[in-house]
């Protein structure tokens, strides 16, 4: 029932064929990034090979140092990759970046605490340049799409975590980039606050139709959101497997306790134990 | 408001208490030669009766400096050489052209260092050596080197009160704009901002909370060394010259006059600017 984890990181062919076919949004061939530190040499990607397709959702697992931040700021052009090849939109990273392809979001809001939640949601907008008619409706629409609406007018500091973060969530999405890509941007939160934040990120993802690459350190989180899992383990950091999801697009939080669901969960587990014996 | 009321009520009246037991005791010496000197002999209450009313104490008392600083801002009108207002106002706008100086040379020091990197290696080093030279050696020579190219009054005083105001502001707006964390940075980075977006939504807002601290300290520093720039200018207006007249004098209740003076404005002056510190933050929704 279990596959061998593909140490290569290529893909095993997913079962939607809809999927198969459409267009690669991201893709690495043989990326490797190595920092240069006061302790040595690093190596934080090591011949990482991946195609994310248009509308799937990724999540990248691993435990810290495995490279899934790194791999993500690489997608982001906020690294930049030592060896290989990663396109995103067919561009380069930094020319994705330039043409405003993504929207990221990081693990801490990171709102500015002088602007309100409205006015940070328009932000980007205000960066790239939106007229003020274009602004003042898209900020709504996203304040609506993660119901926040109410709250416009508010600071920061009047709303809890979990709000911040989906008004973080708003602010990237505000500009209509094609892809979301989130850096554990629930780990800070309580496990309550964090199911409910899921469930409302997958009828998102449902209604608007984004790629997303979602880095987590949270099994059931990955396996609850994905369409696709990518395992990765440290020193290097590399993919150790790479799990097309069997789970049904519509997924209610009690799918959690289905075989199917276990299933992956185990197999996640496995390919994160994999790389960790490669240490000892 | 009430809160704070009492510990500084009480600080006050401890502050006044210790005065006039020193006062008593400083001023005794003076009685006790005079008494000698005519043959008297003083009881210890007359010895302290005359400790409090001496004309040339070595220490006033607190009565004293209080009548004085009466008769020299409500009793003068305020265009008169003895008003304490008048030389209060020339101290006061000298102090105000120096912070304004000091704050702008501060805050544009500030942004060099952390936009440039030739100035973060090279322009710390020097704004600090420059406050380690004592300002009294220092201010004459600003006085005279500036007289010779026709600049007096005003402006010399206003540069020795900047050369003190500037270095706080450096040292906070650096601080401030360095702030934002680089997920912040990044953040913008996302949104491919330039340069110009980033100091303006990101590093001067973040620097707002830093400027203030620094502009406390950055405008007492301001009335010192406008005091300071007074005194070698010939002691003509303000209070540093009323300190130096009362030396030469041996005016001692002149000199805590203009002393107490010089506290009171330096009092208001970081009072405003917390004020306005308490304004603009609320305002920004940072402060609640």
């Amino acid at each position: 029932m279990l596959n061998q984890a593909e140490i290569d990181g290529f893909a095993e062919p997913p079962q939607d064929r809809s999927v198969a076919t459409a267009p690669v949004v991201i893709g690495a061939e043989h990326l490797g990034l190595v920092f240069q530190t006061r302790d040595g040499i690093v190596e934080a990607l090591k011949d990482v090979n991946i195609e994310i397709r248009k509308g799937d959702f990724v999540s990248f697992i691993g435990p810290s140092g495995c490279g899934k931040t790194t791999f993500l700021r690489s997608v982001a052009g906020l690294e930049t990759p030592t060896s290989g090849q990663l396109t995103v939109n067919g561009m380069s990273p930094d020319e994705a970046r330039r043409a405003r392809a993504y929207g990221y979001v990081f693990q801490a809001a990171g709102l500015y605490p002088w602007r309100t939640l409205a006015r940070n949601v328009r932000l980007p907008l205000e960066i790239m340049g939106y007229s003020r008619a274009e602004q003042k409706e898209r900020v709504a629409r996203v304040l609506d799409l993660v119901g926040l609406s109410e709250f416009a007018k508010k600071y920061p500091w009047q709303l809890s975590g979990g709000m911040q973060q989906r008004a973080s969530i708003a602010r990237a999405l505000a500009f209509d980039a094609e892809i979301l890509l989130m850096d554990e941007p629930f780990g800070a939160l309580d496990e309550i606050v964090r199911d409910h934040l899921n469930e409302q990120l997958l009828a998102l993802w449902a209604r608007t139709g984004k790629t997303i690459g979602f880095v987590t350190h949270s099994i059931p989180e990955a396996v609850y959101l994905s369409t696709k899992i990518v395992v990765m383990s440290p020193r290097p950091g590399r993919i150790t497997d790479v799990i097309e999801s069997p789970l049904p697009p519509e997924r209610p939080l009690d799918i959690r306790d289905t075989p199917e669901f276990l299933t992956v969960a185990h197999r996640v587990r496995e390919g994160l134990r994999a790389g960790h014996a490669y240490e000892d | 408001m009430m809160r704070s009321l009492v510990p500084v009520l009480t600080v006050v009246m401890v502050i006044i208490g210790v005065w006039y037991v020193a006062a008593a005791w400083m001023n005794a010496t003076w009685t006790l030669q005079q008494a000698a000197r005519a043959e008297q002999q003083l009881s210890p209450v007359e010895v302290l009766q005359d400790t409090m009313v001496q004309k040339r104490p070595r220490l006033p008392a607190p009565h004293q400096v209080a009548v004085e600083l009466w008769e020299t801002t409500v009793e003068k009108k305020v265009t008169s050489k003895r008003s304490l207002i008048y030389h209060g106002w020339i101290t006061l706008s000298a102090t105000l052209l120096g912070f304004a100086i000091g704050t702008g040379l501060g805050i544009l020091l500030a942004v060099g260092i952390v936009y440039n990197r030739a100035m973060d290696m090279s322009v710390m080093p020097w704004a600090i050596a420059s406050q380690t030279i004592p300002i009294l050696a220092i201010a004459p020579m600003i006085i005279v080197v500036l007289n010779s190219i026709g600049l007096q009054g005003l402006v010399p005083k206003s540069i020795i009160s900047a050369y003190l105001s500037f270095f706080p502001v450096v040292v906070g707006m650096v601080k401030g704009l360095r702030s934002p964390d680089p997920m912040q940075l990044d953040l913008l980075k996302t949104y491919s901002a330039n340069g110009a977006q980033v100091f303006w939504q990101l590093r001067l807002p973040s620097s707002v909370p830093y400027l203030f601290t620094s502009l406390k300290v950055a405008i007492a520093a301001s009335l010192v060394g406008a005091i300071v720039g007074e005194l070698p200018t010939g002691a003509v207006a303000g209070l540093g010259a009323r300190l130096l007249a009362g030396s030469y004098y041996g005016q001692t209740v002149q000199i805590w006059s203009a002393l107490l003076a010089a506290a009171v404005l330096a009092a208001i002056l970081v009072g405003i600017v917390a004020l306005a510190e308490r304004i603009t933050l609320r305002r920004m929704g940072i402060a609640h």
